[in-house]
């Protein structure tokens, strides 16, 4: 069965991202590759993306049918999205095993949701 | 009439470890109902013919299992499921020709039930409802709840668990404490608040009482050596030991300290008080266990005549340190207002939040008890209005308007 871990991250964790000081960059840049092995050696990886900064979004809407394009991310959160992995797993229980492995730092919220399984 | 009755004994029997067995092979509650439904009806047809057979339970499944495949079959997703219905063709055949007993799934399916997944608000009427058949209908009343609202919500849960895949397993021993501990909590919740204390009780869902001593000591007999387990069977074989003196011949409410012992079930405090002796050689203490050694020291005035405050203002403070629960907090501030007088009571009773107390009744007939007796007549007085104000058993109103009565003068 496959879950989507949706990791919505804080605007410390944006920020980290790009940060001047090496040190700090790197403290958020260097879990990420190992968490996504250890996906792949466990037999559990199916995909997955970082997303770059909320501020490169673009939102697309119909109101009244008429299509109508806006900066910036759709939800108004504090913390946004910041990536996915899609993982395949029997059951919840081992999704949610998984998801308290991804990455953590202080304020990242991680949902876990089973994908929809198109009608047969 | 002999075949119906033999499917009313087959449902009181076999009802949840049907249930249990047929949901954790299609990890669908709601299907396992509605099949086992159809098997029982299916029984009542052919049953008063054909005669009963030699195995109710074998042949009960084998139907449901069938209705269970169809289903199965005819529905957009969930084809992973499919595999397992059909191993359990084979099963179900097995377990009619063979002496065979089907495996005990039940403890599976109460974690699922208060799995951490689950809304806590729903944990108790699904257990209710899956493990001892409950209709939704009686659930909801307990809960104040609309049974329509109660059904929705219920339907909703089971999707929940099927969709979102929650695993019939039994959780891994380092997550065992944890994943108990929300089972437990469930099922006391069902029991409703232990605390009937000196001025306050909060006598909420009480309807549920014997349900919830039911759940317990189907949990005790599937997990017989955990001291949580037995505490928590002990605390409310204590509290139910009281039901009968709670209220006085006339009907009025009787608090705890002025209840008559001899209205008491000794064989319930008895077995309690062996269920915690058991519980507390296992050293490993925890929330149930103080609770019911609280009840177990009240209950010691039946012997001695008069109640050990200081030991239960003691015992609230380990509570307190293990779930720091509203409950606890007034608890402790009662005990300490007996022990060591009401001033010192009332200071542990005004560090709580206001905030956390505003719709909390057992908070405001205690504050009410403790200015009356500090002689603040005015503060008594709006104190009792508030508990009165909250309160949502008449009994109880009626003692706490009697109790005002001294406070409203002038």
């Amino acid at each position: 069965m496959n879950y989507t871990i949706l990791i919505y991250e804080t605007q410390a964790d944006f920020a980290a991202r790009n940060n001047p000081d090496p040190k700090e960059r790197e403290a958020y840049w260097a879990a990420w590759p190992r968490y996504a092995q250890a996906l792949k050696e466990a037999g559990v990886f199916v995909g997955g993306a970082g997303l770059q900064l909320p501020g490169t979004a673009t939102t697309l809407k119909f109101p009244d049918g008429k299509r109508q394009v806006q900066d910036g991310p759709y939800a108004d959160t504090k913390e946004q999205l910041g990536g996915f992995f899609i993982i395949d797993v029997p059951n919840l229980d081992a999704a949610l095993d998984w998801a308290a492995r991804v990455p953590y730092a202080p304020g990242r919220v991680f949902e876990v949701r089973p994908n929809l399984v198109p009608p047969s | 009439m002999e075949a119906r009755r033999a499917v009313e004994q087959a449902a009181r029997d076999s009802y949840a470890r049907l249930i249990a067995f047929l949901a954790a092979r299609s990890r669908d509650v709601a299907a396992a109902e509605d099949a086992l439904a159809d098997a029982f009806q299916a029984a009542l047809e052919t049953w008063p013919g054909s005669g009963v057979p030699d195995k109710p339970e074998a042949w009960l499944l084998t139907v449901a299992r069938r209705r269970l495949t169809d289903a199965a079959r005819h529905a957009r997703v969930h084809t992973e499921a499919l595999p397992t219905l059909l191993a359990l063709t084979d099963e179900a055949h097995d377990l009619a020709a063979t002496d065979m007993v089907f495996p005990d799934e039940r403890l599976k399916l109460l974690f699922v039930c208060a799995h951490p997944a689950i809304d806590p608000a729903l944990r108790t009427p699904l257990m209710l409802q899956t493990v001892l058949g409950l209709p939704a209908a009686h659930i909801a009343s307990a809960f104040l709840v609309k049974p329509v609202a109660m059904s929705q919500r219920l339907v909703r849960t089971k999707g929940k668990i099927r969709d979102a895949g929650i695993a019939f397993e039994l959780p891994e021993a380092k997550e065992l404490p944890e994943r108990l501990d929300t089972v437990l909590e469930a099922i006391y919740a069902a029991y409703g608040s232990g605390w009937d204390d000196v001025a306050g009780a909060d006598p909420r869902r009480k309807g549920l009482a014997r349900e919830a001593l039911d759940l317990g000591r189907l949990l005790l007999r599937l997990l017989p050596t955990e001291p949580e387990v037995q505490g928590l069977v002990a605390l409310m074989l204590h509290c139910e030991a009281r039901r009968e003196a709670r209220r006085s011949a006339r009907g009025t409410y009787v608090p705890l300290s002025e209840q008559d012992t001899a209205h008491w079930s000794r064989a319930m405090i008895e077995e309690a008080e062996q269920l915690l002796n058991i519980a507390v050689q296992a050293n490993r203490i925890g929330r149930f266990q103080l609770e019911a050694a609280i009840q177990s020291v009240h209950a010691h005035r039946a012997r001695t005549g008069y109640t050990d405050w200081e030991a239960i203002a003691l015992l609230y403070e380990g509570l307190v340190r293990f779930a720091p629960s509203l409950g606890a907090q007034v608890g402790r501030a009662a005990a300490i207002a007996e022990a060591r007088g009401a001033t010192t009571g009332w200071r542990l009773l005004e560090a709580i939040p206001s905030e956390d107390v505003k719709n909390y009744q057992p908070y405001w007939a205690l504050a009410a008890h403790l200015f009356k007796r500090m002689e603040q007549f005015p503060e008594a007085a709006a104190a009792y209005s508030r508990a009165i104000g909250l309160c949502e058993d008449q009994a109880v109103r009626e003692f706490l308007t009697q109790q005002a009565a001294g406070t409203q003068s002038s």
